[in-house]
């Protein structure tokens, strides 16, 4: 190659375009276009090295990067859902996202420690069903909860929840809203703290129950959260909307998030949470 | 007057006119000679269309399809929150304003009299002609509703008055306002905060029961539905629009319908609903004041049950109601190989 190229950036980076990419070796950033190294982005915590853009993680991943080494101890994966309605072609969605995920339902749950501290810990999958949240998962939040007041131990949950309520369930899954709402109030009751991480994307169903009732509520940048889809809503009649309409960043600015905390820095935020929590607790029991 | 009709309902109303028209012929004496000369009875030619009216009526009502139940839920004659108050509830004041910044018309509620006891009500309210319609936003309720509703209930609650909410509504709002307002956390908070309400909670479902627009009013020791009222964790045309099965096409939302399983008897065989109200043949707006009259009883009789249960147990068993409610089993741990970043190994808690 001659000297005077050396500083100009190939048109295909090392000849490879888009579609001529070797599966899982190169990812294209949906953000900025970028194309990166798929092990460079691991490595960055899937995070693109140009612009910042989270990727969005599997639910072990986000354990995995939360979560002291060996520390998690998974619960209630086991319990997963039916097929109450009938709905067509249901049955084959689950049996195939539960293959493509290895998972078995759109939340893990367990319990670990961050940092030295005991907690409940659950994060979604939104490659299941589009972390829909349907009755294997509302099972699966309230047994955390439950567990989560009985051990007196804080719970931090990571949403990615895009789905909202899996509508092939019907009313079942719209009740998953209250039966998860019913597991929190009595985490209100018994005064045991509530994290939550919204991680895109956050919508509908999940964003209007559990995922909006934390007693702190944390975001990942750049993360979609909000109400109704585009084609669920009615967003688009007459109105302007902003730039970053249901972003985190949007979120944080009407109120509805107390801090917007990078990739990197969550592991660390919610270790001094936890000890702050905890900090009380001893105080309320000295004080008995 | 032109009264709005869905298509299973044309039928009936053809008959009806032509029963009206025979009885103007009655009362015309002169018709009425042409009749007795044509050898034709016309009393008895009223009541041989007025029966055929009523066997018509019972076909279809008894053959409805999932569609034409969310058609019925949608009537635009159909009673309103504000009609069943009226008929069933004496001396209700309404009461206004979420005391932080507005006042959303889309919910109503306010104290009032039912058998002579206080209790309050609450519920979604649609509008009859357009500017109404307009006025209350189609009966879809901002973040300013949901905290009202909240403000009237912890009202409530405080002064031991229980809680009777009426549910009406196609969805909460979804505009950039209502993001922008927090309308996912308002809703978020009324269904938690309705499971500390330490009095009897009643939920009629009188309409659309519109997703988690209608659960944030809807969270009840007692769930009762009108018989041709419907439940959806979705509208059916933005399920249709949404699902491949249905071609993402809106307009097979008939067929979503069906799928949904959202009557008022599937929400009962799911355990979500307790009882259903039947309506008078044809559907609600064709007897509102005997409709009125089934939900009053049925409400006063839930009532009188829960007044009767200590206030620790009601709401431990308002708890394990939801807690109850879905669809799942437990499967063997090696059913599904769960395979685990390589930096991750899984252990006891140490």
């Amino acid at each position: 190659m001659a000297k005077s190229r050396w500083f100009s950036k190939p048109a295909g980076r090392n000849g490879t375009t888009v579609s001529n990419m070797p599966e899982g070796l190169w990812v294209k950033c949906p953000r900025c276009a970028e194309i990166h190294f798929a092990k460079d982005i691991e490595r960055n915590l899937r995070i693109c090295t140009k612009c910042d853009y989270h990727y969005r993680l599997h639910a072990n991943e986000r354990i995995a990067l939360t979560v002291d080494d060996g520390s998690f101890n998974k619960i209630d994966d086991h319990v997963v859902s039916r097929d109450p309605l009938g709905f067509p072609g249901y049955p084959d969605k689950l049996a195939r996202a539960m293959s493509s995920t290895g998972l078995t339902d759109a939340v893990v749950c367990g319990e670990a420690t961050i940092d030295g501290r005991r907690c409940i810990v659950s994060a979604a999958d939104f490659d299941f069903l589009g972390g829909s949240m349907g009755s294997a998962v509302g099972e699966r939040l309230v047994r955390s909860m439950e567990l989560s007041v009985e051990k007196r131990l804080p719970f931090v949950l990571f949403t990615a929840n895009g789905g909202g309520a899996r509508m092939f369930e019907g009313l079942l899954s719209l009740m998953q809203m209250a039966k998860t709402s019913a597991g929190l109030a009595r985490m209100e009751r018994a005064a045991v703290p509530y994290i939550v991480v919204l991680t895109d994307p956050t919508m509908a169903g999940v964003y209007a129950s559990y995922a909006s009732l934390g007693d702190i509520i944390l975001a990942e940048p750049g993360a979609l959260i909000g109400f109704a889809g585009r084609r669920v809503g009615n967003q688009d009649m007459g109105m302007k909307l902003p730039d970053d309409f249901q972003s985190s960043e949007f979120q944080f600015r009407c109120g509805m998030i107390d801090q917007i905390v990078h990739r990197r820095d969550i592991r660390n935020t919610l270790s001094t949470l936890l000890m702050l929590f905890a900090e009380e607790d001893a105080n309320a029991q000295a004080s008995a | 007057m032109l009264k709005p009709l869905l298509d299973f309902e044309k039928p009936i109303a053809e008959l009806d006119s032509l029963i009206e028209e025979l009885k103007r012929s009655a009362a015309n004496d002169e018709r009425r000679r042409e009749a007795e000369h044509d050898n034709v009875d016309i009393e008895s030619e009223i009541a041989r269309v007025e029966e055929r009216r009523e066997q018509i009526m019972r076909e279809v009502f008894a053959n409805l399809t999932p569609w034409n139940r969310v058609q019925m839920a949608r009537h635009p004659m159909r009673p309103y929150t504000l009609d069943y108050i009226q008929a069933i509830c004496t001396n209700f004041i309404e009461l206004h304003g979420d005391r932080i910044n507005a006042d959303d018309p889309a919910i109503v509620g306010g104290f009032c009299q039912l058998n002579g006891r206080t209790v309050m009500a609450i519920g979604h309210q649609k509008g009859r002609d357009l500017k109404e319609r307009q006025h209350r936003n189609f009966g879809s309720a901002r973040p300013a509703g949901f905290r009202k509703a909240l403000r009237l209930m912890q009202l409530a609650a405080r002064f031991r008055k229980p809680i009777i909410t009426f549910i009406d509504t196609p969805a909460a709002e979804a505009n950039l306002m209502a993001e922008e307002e927090g309308i996912s956390r308002a809703i978020a908070y009324n269904i938690q905060q309705m499971f500390h309400l330490p009095v009897p909670v009643i939920v009629a479902v009188i309409g659309e029961g519109g997703s988690g627009g209608a659960l944030g009013i809807a969270v009840g020791d007692r769930v009762i539905m009108m018989e041709h009222a419907i439940y959806s964790v979705i509208p059916p045309e933005s399920c249709a629009a949404i699902l491949s099965e249905f071609g993402r096409d809106r307009g097979r939302a008939s067929e979503a319908a069906a799928a949904l399983k959202l009557t008022a008897q599937h929400a009962r065989q799911f355990h979500i609903a307790d009882c259903i109200v039947p309506e008078p043949l044809g559907g609600a707006h064709r007897d509102a004041a005997a409709a009125a009259r089934a939900l009053g009883d049925v409400i006063s009789a839930q009532l009188l049950e829960l007044e009767s249960i200590p206030t620790a147990a009601l709401l431990d068993e308002r708890y394990r109601r939801y807690r109850a409610i879905g669809s799942w089993e437990e499967i063997e741990h090696a059913a599904v190989a769960l395979p685990l970043p390589s930096s991750h190994v899984e252990g006891p808690l140490s």
